[in-house]
Formats: C-alpha cells, sequence, structure tokens
C-alpha cells in the first residue's frame, strides 16, 4: 500500500512544487482517491453486488427456461416457459406449499407480534434485574438455529420429549406434535415464536423507551383506565415502530428454512413443506434444476411483492 | 379510627404487588429460558436418563457425550471450518463494505443502499441454485472460498447498514477539519473516522461472525468432507442411524455457547442487527 507516502500531511497548495515533478505514486493516488471517492470506495461492493447476487438472479432466469435435470454438469435442454406453466397448472404440491407458507407465516407473525408487545409493556418500567432479562431475550434470536431447532425436535419427540411429559402431568392425552398432518404447522410456528418474539419485544421497548410524556399526562389528568391509554394512546403512538418490526418479520418468516427442514424436512409426507423447503427439495435433492429455477422466481416474486406492499402500507401509515 | 393512616399494610401490598410483578415475569421468561436448561442438561445425560419414561429433573451428571462428540467425530475439524468461514467472509466483509458504507453514510449514495438492502430481502435460495451450478462446473464445491463468498451474500447488507449508522454519527466537522489540514479521504477516512467508529465497526464484525457462525443453507449445499461447518455437522447427526440424543445436544450446547458469551460483548446493538433498517439510530 501507499501508506508510507500519505503520511506525510502536505498542504495541498495549488501550483506549489508538490503539484508538478515530486508528486510521488501514493500521492497521486491519493489526489485520484479525492476527485473520486465514491467510485473508488463502491467499486468491491459494486463488483461483489453484480458478481455474486444480480449475475446468479439473471442465471436463475435463464435456467428456468431450460430443462436441467440430473444435476449440475449435465446439460440444459432450451423448453421455453413450460416449466411455468407445468408449475402453475399441473403442480398441486406447488399450490399446497404455497398456501403453506402463507399460514406459517400468519400465524407465526401475528402470536409474535401480540406477545411481544404484551411482553414490551410489562416491561415497560424500572425493577431490578431488568437488563438481564433484556440480555437472556437476545439468546433465542441469536443461538445458532440449527441447535434450537434439534433441542426442539427432541422437545416433540412423542416418547422421549419433555413436551408430553407435561401434557401427561395435567391429565391431557398425548400428541404426535410434528408427526402429525394437523399440528406439524402450528407446531413449528411455535418454534418460530419462540425463537423471534424476542425482537418484537426489544423493538418495542425501545419505541416506548422514546415516546413523549405529555400525552400520557393529558390522559391522567382525563381520567383514563389503563386500558384506554393502551389502546388510544400507546398503540397508536408504537405503530410505526411495530409496522416496521412486522414487515421484517414477515419477509424472513416466508422464509424460514433452518428450524422447517432440521425438524421435520417438510414431512410427514409434504404437511410441513413451505416454498422454501420445496424450492430446496427440487433442486437439491430431485436435482430438477430447471423446474427448481421457476419455482424459485416464483417465490421471489412473492417475497419481493410482499415486502414492497408492506412498505407502501407503511408509508400509507404515515 | 377506620381511616387511620396504616403504614405497615400499605407497604405489605406494595410487597405483594411486585412479588406479583416478579412472578408474572418469571412465568413470561421461563419458557424462553427452559429450551437453554434441557439442551444443556439432556446433554449431561447418560443414556438412561434421557430415554426414562418421564423427564428426570435429578441425575448424576456426565460428561461422556461431550466425550463423545470429541472423540468419535471429528468435531474439531468442524469447528476449524466453521472459525475459517466466519472469519474470512468478516473481514473480507469490513474490506468491502466499511468503504462503501462511509460513501453511503457521508456522501449520500441511496441507490447503492437500495440494491444492498434489497439483498437482505431476497430469499437466500435464490442466489443458492445459481452458484451452486457455477461452483459445480468449476469444481468449487467443498471449498472455503465458495463457503467465505456465499456467507458474504448475508454479512455484507448486515455489516454495511449497520455501519452506515455508525459512520453517520461521526461529525462531518472532524472530517472537515481533517481536510483542511491537508488529508487525502483515505487517509483521514483511516486515521480519523475509523477510529471514530471502532465501537460500531468491533459490533459489525461480531454480529457478522455470529452469523455467519450460524448459517445453515448454503453450508449444507456448498459444503463436503473437507469444509463441513458446526450446523451441518451437528445436524447430519441425526442421520446416523439410531438418535444419540445426549451427543446431538452436547454438540448443539458446543455450537451456541460462543454465539451466547459474544451476545454479551454486543448486546445493544443486537436488535439493530437482526431488524436492519428497522431501528432508526
Amino acid at each position: 500500500m501507499a501508506t508510507a507516502a500519505q503520511e506525510r500531511i502536505e498542504p495541498a497548495t495549488p501550483g506549489g512544487p508538490s503539484r508538478t515533478s515530486g508528486k510521488s505514486a501514493g500521492r497521486r493516488i491519493g489526489e485520484f482517491v479525492d476527485r473520486n471517492v465514491v467510485a473508488v470506495f463502491m467499486t468491491p461492493a459494486i463488483i461483489f453486488v453484480f458478481v455474486m447476487m444480480i449475475f446468479p438472479v439473471l442465471f436463475t432466469l435463464y435456467v428456468s427456461l431450460h430443462e436441467w435435470g440430473g444435476g449440475a454438469n449435465v446439460n440444459p435442454r432450451f423448453i421455453g416457459l413450460s416449466n411455468f406453466t407445468a408449475l402453475f397448472s399441473q403442480d398441486p404440491r406447488f399450490w399446497a406449499a404455497f398456501r403453506r407458507t402463507f399460514y406459517f407465516t400468519a400465524l407465526a407473525v401475528s402470536v409474535e407480534t401480540v406477545l411481544g408487545v404484551a411482553i414490551a409493556v410489562l416491561l415497560n418500567r424500572e425493577f431490578l434485574g431488568k437488563g438481564l432479562l433484556r440480555t437472556v431475550f437476545l439468546f433465542p434470536m441469536i443461538a445458532t438455529p440449527v441447535a434450537i431447532a434439534l433441542v426442539w425436535r427432541l422437545m416433540y419427540e412423542p416418547s422421549l420429549g419433555i413436551l408430553n411429559d407435561l401434557l401427561g402431568a395435567v391429565g391431557l392425552p398425548m400428541s404426535l406434535w410434528v408427526a402429525d398432518q394437523s399440528l406439524v404447522i402450528p407446531a413449528l410456528a411455535l418454534v418460530d415464536v419462540w425463537e423471534w418474539t424476542p425482537l418484537i419485544t426489544l423493538i418495542t421497548l425501545a419505541g416506548l423507551s422514546a415516546l413523549p410524556n405529555d400525552p400520557f399526562e393529558a390522559a391522567a389528568i382525563d381520567g383514563a383506565s389503563r386500558w384506554q391509554t393502551f389502546w388510544h394512546i400507546t398503540l397508536p403512538l408504537l405503530r410505526p415502530v411495530i409496522v416496521v418490526a412486522v414487515a421484517f418479520r414477515l419477509i424472513d418468516a416466508l422464509k424460514t428454512f433452518d428450524i422447517i427442514y432440521v425438524i421435520t424436512q417438510g414431512g410427514p409426507g409434504f404437511a410441513s413443506e413451505t416454498l422454501n423447503i420445496y424450492v430446496y427439495t427440487q433442486s437439491f435433492q430431485y436435482q430438477n434444476l430447471g423446474y427448481a429455477a421457476s419455482l424459485l422466481i416464483v417465490f421471489f416474486a412473492i417475497v419481493v411483492g410482499s415486502a414492497v406492499l408492506l412498505l407502501r402500507f407503511r408509508k400509507a401509515g404515515e | 379510627m377506620a381511616t387511620v393512616y396504616n403504614p405497615s399494610s400499605s407497604e405489605t401490598s406494595r410487597r405483594l404487588r411486585s412479588a406479583g410483578y416478579y412472578l408474572v415475569i418469571a412465568v413470561v421468561f421461563a419458557p424462553f429460558l427452559f429450551v437453554f436448561y434441557y439442551m444443556i442438561s439432556t446433554s449431561l445425560k447418560s443414556p438412561l436418563d434421557i430415554t426414562a419414561p418421564d423427564f428426570r429433573w435429578l441425575f448424576v451428571p456426565t460428561l461422556d457425550n461431550y466425550r463423545e462428540v470429541f472423540v468419535e467425530n471429528e468435531f474439531l475439524q468442524f469447528t476449524v471450518n466453521s472459525m475459517i468461514v466466519a472469519l474470512g467472509s468478516t473481514l473480507i466483509g469490513l474490506a468491502i463494505g466499511l468503504p462503501a458504507a462511509y460513501v453511503i453514510a457521508k456522501y449520500r449514495a441511496p441507490k447503492l443502499a437500495l440494491l444492498i438492502l434489497s439483498a437482505r430481502v431476497t430469499p437466500g435460495i435464490t442466489f443458492l441454485i445459481p452458484w451452486f451450478i457455477l461452483f459445480s462446473r468449476i469444481r468449487m464445491i467443498d471449498t472455503y472460498t465458495a463457503l467465505i463468498l456465499t456467507h458474504l451474500l448475508q454479512n455484507l447488507p448486515l455489516m454495511v447498514f449497520l455501519m452506515i449508522s455508525f459512520f453517520e454519527e461521526v461529525p462531518d466537522e472532524i472530517i472537515e477539519s481533517a481536510k483542511v489540514d491537508g488529508a487525502t479521504t483515505w487517509r483521514s477516512f483511516r486515521s480519523v473516522v475509523m477510529p471514530l467508529a471502532k465501537g460500531g465497526i468491533a459490533a459489525s464484525a461480531i454480529l457478522g461472525f455470529i452469523f455467519s457462525w450460524n448459517h445453515f443453507m448454503f453450508s449444507i449445499v456448498l459444503s463436503g468432507n473437507d469444509t463441513r461447518t458446526l450446523p451441518v455437522a451437528v445436524f447430519n447427526f441425526m442421520s446416523f442411524g439410531s438418535v444419540n440424543w445426549g451427543a446431538i445436544t452436547a454438540a448443539a450446547t458446543i455450537m451456541s455457547v460462543p454465539v451466547i458469551l459474544l451476545t454479551l460483548t454486543v448486546q445493544r446493538h443486537i436488535v439493530k442487527g437482526l431488524a436492519i433498517g428497522a431501528v432508526k439510530g
């Protein structure tokens, strides 16, 4: 690097000696960077974004127009839009996965939101150990998801797991949990709720601490009950913060992979196969790369479309 | 006589209410902590205690499961692999991300910010299929390079967005006065801005490390015998015939403990990192 030359801080005197012959390479590079800071500082990131992100997306479009089975080293055959027509007209598994993805997302995120905001309101006062609890609340979302998913898989285990022990202790019949076709999505959503409710809580808590005092004093003078104050003052004031937190959760929940793949791999049968799991299975288990690419484009459109809708909703709310 | 002020009874009711509050909090937090207790306690149990028909709260702890994880598996190698990939993607993320974040923060480049943010929204698997095909063709599956590059897809947006907010906090006057003293932009960035933002840089680096360490999907497809990272290796414990839950929970504990310890060092920034853009500040 040209550090040594740059250590000399010379006043840039126009027309002075440093402008003519005595300029070192480092000095010249320094001046070039000065004139083109944005370009120079951006270039590595731009190159990365194009090579690693934009190019693969374009390549996926190309792959989606081909029949490409049997692995990466087989040569693709151009078939036009056939993958997409097959996807929309002859693939019940796709539509089932589509519905399931939204079922899982709606269930998980709505519970997380209500629970997360409720816990934030509960914690929003000074008490001994508050800081410690806030730290503890980071653990579910930061611990390795594969580890967390494996522990839940054991807890859901019908004979070994603790959840059936608990049911037995209160006299309820045992459950198959994630091995039960109708229970598997709620059970997986519960893991997501466990993992991500703290995020909503912590974001809401940060929002609560930034609220102005005046409306609350006015409400107290008017004799508003605690519930009235919460419903008519706290919640509307918090709305922008909550909407953003929920938007992030929605986008991520649509993409959930780790916990579903580790706990059920889409089973039993296809009962927990969401779009992300289906794309994964098509590409890396069945090696139908062409078909998987067309699925991927639809999945991508759904997630990006949801994100754009959410941003619109957020702007409209402001 | 009826309305005599009675300090001791009001004191009692205050104490009762405060005890009730702590009880509610304990009930709320118990499920969140219990999962970790369950993981760690199972990892310390003998197979007999694990397969007992009811949950055993009392048991004689044993380290056999940990011994098994290290002796009968290449667990150390998996840890080293995870370390190399996480450090590699964090360092490259800093090298590429810091200048980009600085320019976005101080020279207004909203289009680039949007482009990088779009990587946060895009499902990771969108990048995985094309990269799987390309890495297969150039024989780069099961290399650290492939893993580091793909982990960067996740780390770069995260680190850039965290750093933008830290660089925005560096006062413009300080940068101006460095310029007046004749410092080049690079020099003022390196010896004025970076030292001022070093707390933020450390937080971004640690979060990048954690996210890469935890990452599963890219690694399960692109790693192989030579580069298998911890999450993939631990997941594979499931598929070996009969499931050894003692070993699995021991491995899960070893994998999550470093992350939880790192969390303690950057806790103030984690929420910002998890919801980049959600929390302004």
